[in-house]
């Protein structure tokens, strides 16, 4: 009976493992690459054990604690560093690929019907779901090794062959664990989306949990199997109990799904699927209504990712002085200036990240109009009493709301934290004026991607070059003195670098110009051409 | 009356003609079928008429107003179901249905919920949710529940099983009771031929056919099966194709025009038996498209 439940297990492995010959190994290529290009770095830039103290200084406050997790700090060598910065990111990551993996093989391929075809074969009812785990485990086996040999190999001193192990084991575990998770959901819920909605809210969860208790009292951060990463003590104690409970936990999620995927008819699932609303709001009946619905998850998440982006870089301005102190490389980086004080020469450059990185959500708002026409859902629009001028302003109108209030919530997080930790205060006017001069150059890039969906729809997606670009050449570009016209190509290296530079005017109004110009011209394309089928 | 004129329509993209002069009229208060295989120009048509697409050449005239340049007026008018109804996965059928009868402006909250109860839809469900047909009826449902006075339905039917197939057709016919016009692009003949007025028959961008079905008919064959007493010769008539010794008598088509002289020629014979089909509009259709390749699938048309 039980070997009938499992029956072809193994063809079916093989044949996930054909389906994700790509996609695994890019996962696993990308995840490693991140891991193996940071120690070197690290040795580079802290070269003497007295910069890595001062870092470890840096380091040793709340905020940082709540984001990367506790490290550690009193004996803070390159393979403590690299645990301490890098090992629970990375295994959020590795998680997140678990999910996925998971997800993509269990109750995706039952909603779309192909779980049905291969359980008429004479095959085993559990043996998909286990082939999937079996895949998942491979995956996690991959991932621990190259990780593992990986690190070893670089021959840094303080990374040892048993921390290295015992860090590419880590990430191995947590995919096992999270993957485990999925499989749960995926016999839970009743949709593909339900289940890697929920797998990834406990990611999640597990995440902010470990983060206010390692914070506030560490033993009770036991509870979130994320903390079990940083409670291996990877370059220092090499604890492997925590690492052990992690694959325990593990094994059991999977026969906890295994178990479920028994009991239950194929395509159902145990959570109760609500109805969806009936009527549509009042909200919902206009172009704009429905735009906004549509980015409404990932305009709240990335509102919420900007403000813990610049609460972070914010949190770090206590101990900017020491941290500083004697590390040239990073000096570089910054215009040297003794009159004004190293948080204000920080300032500039944390700008530029910061405004980079708000760029993008209005550039996906505004690009979304581009999606829904490839979709072949703008007919439905254009189809009834809507004409292309109210189609594309509504995008445009949240695009630009959404750019402001993306910069803005970056400026406040900064503000907030920085004023939080440094003894003589933070000026508000001077964060939030030094982020909203960058506002005109994020106008520019969203009218360009008017101006390309009004004349060359094909190649809209070519502003994310821009984007790349832009973000190279200025955050980088300090540090690779490249000329000055090699940054004078992106709208971002137009705006004067308060409070260092002098803040003038001209070249905002010149940059909000010609934001307008190229949009109103896009419009005039919009207007013009026709709408593509899907 | 004329409700819609389209005169000498021609569409390229770059170098392809989609559209070669086409030629269209649907009247005040009629249906008009617009029938032709996947590829031949019936969507690029319709979204030409609808605003969607900009006509190279030719004029496309809606309520008198121009298609391209006063879309917006005329889509007040109009309502719209395209052939593939892509919906926004995360909204319900009963939202899209909401938002689409908004847009349009009016509403009509009664007639939306006999129709859902009628197609037999459940609002509640998300669209992702929702088979092929399922999503038509979210469309057809928002299009009959808008007061529109032209109904530009784009293979309308092509996910809907036989019951909802005759709901369908209820509801068109209900709306010409109300004097209201309707273009109805279709795959399927005898939907067509049960409840159009005049067709228009579009091959590699051409109007090849238009009338009424009457006027049409005379291109068609008549299928006939006799039985006589004496063997009939058929050879040295005009007009007779596909002829055929079975054993329930004779089977042959005969060319519309030559009907009169078949019939006097085979009652020499002692005719013991005589059946004939009337030409269906499949006959007509197919006798188009003889000799040129077959249609490539069927699916929705969705070519450039």
């Amino acid at each position: 009976m039980a070997k009938n439940l499992i029956a072809k297990t193994g063809h079916l492995t093989r044949f996930i493992l054909r389906l994700d010959s790509i996609k695994i190994p890019l996962w696993l290529v990308g995840l490693t690459f991140f891991t193996l290009i940071v120690p070197p770095a690290f040795v580079g830039l802290f070269d003497s054990q007295q910069e890595r103290d001062a870092m470890a200084e840096t380091m040793a406050n709340p905020a940082m604690t709540a984001m990367v997790g506790p490290g550690d700090l009193g004996n803070y060598t390159i393979g403590a560093m690299t645990a301490h910065q890098m090992l629970l990111m990375t295994a959020v990551v590795a998680g997140l690929m678990g999910i996925l993996l998971v997800c993509r093989h269990t109750r995706a391929d039952e909603e779309d019907g192909r779980v049905e075809m291969v359980r008429s074969l004479p095959v085993g009812r559990l043996a998909y779901l286990n082939a999937t785990i079996i895949t998942l485990v491979f995956a996690s086996i991959a991932l621990a090794a190259i990780n593992a040999f990986g690190l070893y190999a670089l021959g840094i001193e303080s990374m040892d062959f048993e921390g290295s192990l015992l860090y590419g084991i880590a990430l191995g575990a947590t995919t096992l664990f999270f993957g485990g998770v999925a499989a749960v959901f995926a016999q839970l819920s009743d949709s593909s989306r339900g289940t890697t909605g929920y797998s990834i809210a406990i990611l999640l969860v597990a995440y902010l949990f470990r983060a206010i208790t390692d914070v506030s009292y560490e033993a009770l951060s036991w509870i979130s199997p994320l903390a079990w990463v940083t409670k291996a003590e990877v370059y220092s104690t090499n604890n492997w109990w925590p690492i052990l409970l992690m694959i325990g936990a593990s094994i059991v999620l999977f026969i906890i799904a295994n178990y479920l995927n028994s009991i239950r008819d194929l395509e159902s699932g145990f959570l109760p699927a609500k109805p969806g609303k009936r009527y549509a709001s009042a909200f919902l009946q206009s172009p704009t209504g429905l735009a906004l619905r549509l980015q409404r998850t990932g305009i709240i998440s990335w509102a919420i990712g900007m403000y813990v982006l610049g609460a972070s870089y914010g949190s770090v301005f206590g101990d900017l002085e020491s941290f500083f102190e004697g590390n040239e490389m990073l000096g570089q980086m910054l215009n040297g200036d003794d009159d004004v004080s190293l948080v204000e020469q920080f300032i500039p450059m944390l700008m530029i990240v910061i405004s980079l990185l708000a760029t993008i959500p209005p550039i996906m708002a505004i690009n979304k109009l581009r999606g829904e026409e490839k979709k072949g859902r703008l007919d439905h629009l254009l189809g009834r009493a809507v004409s292309r001028t109210h189609l594309m302003g509504s995008y445009l109108a949240i695009s630009v709301v959404n750019g402001f209030v993306m910069l803005s919530l970056a400026a406040i997080g900064l503000w907030s934290a920085g004023a939080a930790v440094m003894e003589e205060g933070l000026q508000f006017g001077m964060i939030y004026g030094a982020a909203m001069a960058y506002y005109p150059a994020m106008l520019v890039m969203i009218g360009i991607v008017v101006f390309m969906i009004g004349f060359i729809p094909k190649a809209t997606s070519f502003i994310w070059l821009y984007v790349l670009y832009s973000f190279f050449v200025l955050y980088l570009g300090g540090l690779f003195q490249f000329s000055e016209w090699i940054g004078k190509i992106s709208p971002f290296g137009h705006v004067p670098q308060a409070p260092i530079e002098e803040f003038t005017w001209g070249p905002l109004i010149v940059l909000s110009a010609l934001a307008i110009v190229l949009m109103i011209v896009g419009f005039i394309g919009f207007n013009k051409r026709d709408i593509e089928s899907s | 009356m004329s409700l819609l004129q389209v005169t000498n329509l021609t569409k390229k993209f770059g170098k392809f003609t989609a559209l070669d002069g086409v030629n269209l009229e649907v009247n005040s208060g009629e249906i008009f079928g617009f029938i032709g295989p996947n590829g031949a120009g019936k969507s690029t048509t319709i979204r030409v008429l609808l605003g969607i697409l900009k006509a190279t050449e030719g004029e496309v005239k809606i309520f008198g107003k121009d298609a391209w340049n006063d879309a917006v007026e005329i889509h007040k008018r109009v309502a719209y179901v395209p052939g593939d109804v892509n919906l926004w996965p995360n909204l319900t059928g009963g939202e899209v249905i909401d938002l689409f009868v908004k847009l349009r402006g009016g509403n009509n909250k009664s007639k939306r919920e006999e129709l859902i109860k009628k197609f037999d839809l459940d609002p509640t469900k998300k669209c992702r949710t929702y088979s092929k047909g399922n999503r038509q009826k979210v469309a057809l449902i928002a299009a009959f529940s808008s007061d529109a006075d032209l109904y530009i339905l784009d293979e309308p039917t092509s996910g809907l099983d036989p019951l909802m197939e005759k709901i369908f057709q209820e509801c068109v016919i209900e709306v010409k009771k109300e004097g209201k016009s309707v273009l109805l692009s279709s795959h399927i003949l005898s939907e067509v031929e049960k409840l159009c007025d005049r067709v228009g028959i579009i091959r590699e961008g051409r109007i090849i056919e238009s009338g009424s079905l009457t006027e049409l008919r005379h291109l068609t064959r008549t299928q006939m099966l006799v039985q006589t007493k004496e063997p009939v010769n058929l050879k040295e008539l005009k007009g007779i194709h596909e002829i055929e010794e079975t054993e329930q008598g004779l089977s042959f088509q005969v060319d519309t025009e030559e009907l009169d002289n078949a019939i006097k020629h085979i009652s020499q014979f002692g005719v013991l038996k005589l059946e004939s089909s009337p030409p269906t509009l499949e006959d007509l259709f197919m006798r188009h498209y003889e000799g040129t390749e077959k249609a490539h699938d069927t699916g929705v048309g969705g070519g450039k």
